[in-house]
């Protein structure tokens, strides 16, 4: 009797995991979209100074700035990853892969997501020497140069993170990887909306994050439409 | 003081009861380490660390012990299971021979001792108990060690080749055109906790923490310094070009003798036109 308890309830496990992993579930019709923006004073951004390596100085005329708040007109967030933290069931990971560019001592983009396992492409254009430090805490840590003419580095996370990641001869260049569960993610653009789209009907926890003002979640129901979802951040300056 | 046999047992089956209800401040198990061609034990490491350890890597092994606060270069951080010194590829746990040969050695330049003094079967047992404090140490495996082929003959070609893969990779960025770590990015650099840390000085002192031969050297920018600003370069140099790397580098050194060193210096009366480093860069 206890055996074949025992064997239905491993069936079961077995059945539920490979649901999992097929990610067997109807592809959603419904959209969240929504706007990021935020209220107090964010911190300035300034001037990256990139006198110690003149090639990439005189690609940015006027300088670019820091990228830890990017904010738009209407006090907009830009760079902000909105995704579904809780309720959504899983699908199978993405086999194509991400990219991330380092262009002119700059990183493209500052904020890049992907889902964990998914293959990510680090590239380089520049004929200066970068290193690529991603700094996780979960993930492991590693530390690799791309000089010159490399050939792009592949690379997975294996688990949902906020990785920060930072060039250590150009202390300027530093970004994000966002590694999440979760195929359902938007990420706010210049004018601090998002879209994620192909949400089947349910209901969800939608989480914001911003590197400088953390997380906001909020519960949202798709029913088959479009969702509203705002974010409204607060900021203070450093 | 006899007690009964019932007592005994209640007593076993209260301490079995409490062990198994809260593993999760069993703080790690003990994996074991096998270095030296001896096994150590976590248990009877524990001693040994908290005699002669604990002091600067503190109780918790997070490296904050009493003395951290007055300590430059910081105690290792046991806990993020992040190492410098490793024979295996950045990313991956370092083998417990490479945990065993720090203790052995000390690290030059730091307060960290060598513990020459503790017999083997201690060091090897501190290795085990080390690896207690993160439970990285359960869920993965150490990475293979990077293979390092035999040494091919030191030839003043060899070190030329050295000199310009040393300016192609830009390693002068950080380690000065002449070695001296005074590189253009050196003074902006900083560990993962974001403490400021210098690029090596090859001018200055004979040996690296991680050693002294030519292998060391092929090893340290190989497999990179985890934690460290310094990188790995083994997707970008073949074996043999990372010989010659470490023959220019030698060269670098004027408190150490070497053959590389000499050859370079006959070159250097000879010919007085070479090109400097990070010269193709300069306002480019």
């Amino acid at each position: 009797m206890r055996i074949k308890f025992g064997l239905a309830l491993v069936t079961l496990i077995l059945a539920g995991s490979a649901m999992l992993v097929t990610g067997a579930r109807p592809a959603g019709s419904g959209t969240i979209t929504g706007k990021a923006t935020f209220t107090g004073t964010p911190p300035k951004m300034r001037p990256i100074d990139m006198s110690k390596e003149p090639y990439c100085q005189k690609l940015h005329n006027p300088p670019i700035k820091t990228q830890d708040v990017e904010a738009g007109p209407g006090d907009t967030l830009k760079d902000v990853v909105v995704y579904i933290s809780a309720g959504d069931e899983g699908a199978a990971t993405p086999s194509t892969p991400v990219r991330f560019d380092q262009k002119g001592c700059e990183y493209l983009p500052h904020v890049l997501t992907m889902e964990a396992n998914q293959p990510l492409q680090i590239y380089t254009d520049d004929p200066v020497a970068h290193n690529i430090h991603p700094m996780p805490k979960l993930n492991e840590e590693w530390n690799k140069s791309q000089p010159p003419g490399a050939p792009p580095i592949d690379v997975k996370w294996d688990k949902a993170e906020f990785i920060p990641v930072k060039c250590n001869i150009h202390p300027w260049m530093h970004g994000y990887f966002v590694v999440l569960k979760t195929s359902h993610y938007g990420v706010t653009g210049d004018d601090g909306t998002y879209a994620i789209k192909n949400v089947p009907a349910g209901k969800y926890t939608l989480t914001a994050w911003q590197e400088h003002m953390g997380t906001l979640t909020q519960q949202v129901t798709v029913s088959g439409g479009e969702a509203k979802a705002d974010f409204q951040f607060h900021a203070l300056p450093y | 003081m006899t007690m009964s046999k019932n007592v005994k047992h209640g007593l076993m089956l209260c301490a079995l009861g409490l062990s198994l209800a809260i593993p999760g401040i069993a703080v790690a198990q003990d994996t074991g380490a096998h270095a030296a061609g001896l096994t150590g034990r976590a248990e009877a490491g524990k001693l040994d660390y908290r005699r002669w350890c604990v002091g600067c890597h503190g109780e918790e092994g997070n490296g904050e012990g009493n003395n951290a606060q007055w300590i430059d270069p910081k105690p290792r951080d046991f806990t993020t299971a992040l190492f410098r010194w490793r024979s295996t590829p950045t990313g991956s746990l370092p083998t417990d021979q490479d945990l065993y040969d720090t203790i052995t050695r000390g690290v030059v330049d730091t307060f960290m001792p060598s513990w020459r003094p503790l017999t083997p079967q201690e060091r090897v047992d501190l290795v085990a108990y080390i690896k207690t404090f993160s439970t990285k140490w359960q869920t993965q495996k150490p990475g293979t060690p990077i293979a390092i082929p035999p040494e091919p003959p030191t030839t003043i070609e060899s070190v030329l080749r050295g000199r310009e893969t040393f300016d192609k990779l830009q390693c002068w960025k950080c380690h000065g055109p002449e070695g001296r770590g005074d590189g253009p990015s050196a003074v902006t650099l900083t560990d993962d906790k974001g403490l400021p840390i210098r690029p090596y000085n090859f001018h200055d002192g004979t040996r690296f923490r991680c050693g002294e031969t030519n292998q060391d050297l092929y090893k340290i920018f190989m497999t990179g310094l985890d934690g460290t600003p310094m990188p790995s370069f083994v997707d970008n140099l073949k074996p043999e070009e990372a010989w010659d790397l470490v023959h220019f580098l030698r060269t670098l050194q004027p408190h150490v003798k070497s053959q590389s060193r000499d050859l370079w210096l006959e070159y250097v009366k000879t010919h007085k036109d070479i090109k400097p480093i990070g010269a193709d860069s300069a306002g480019q």
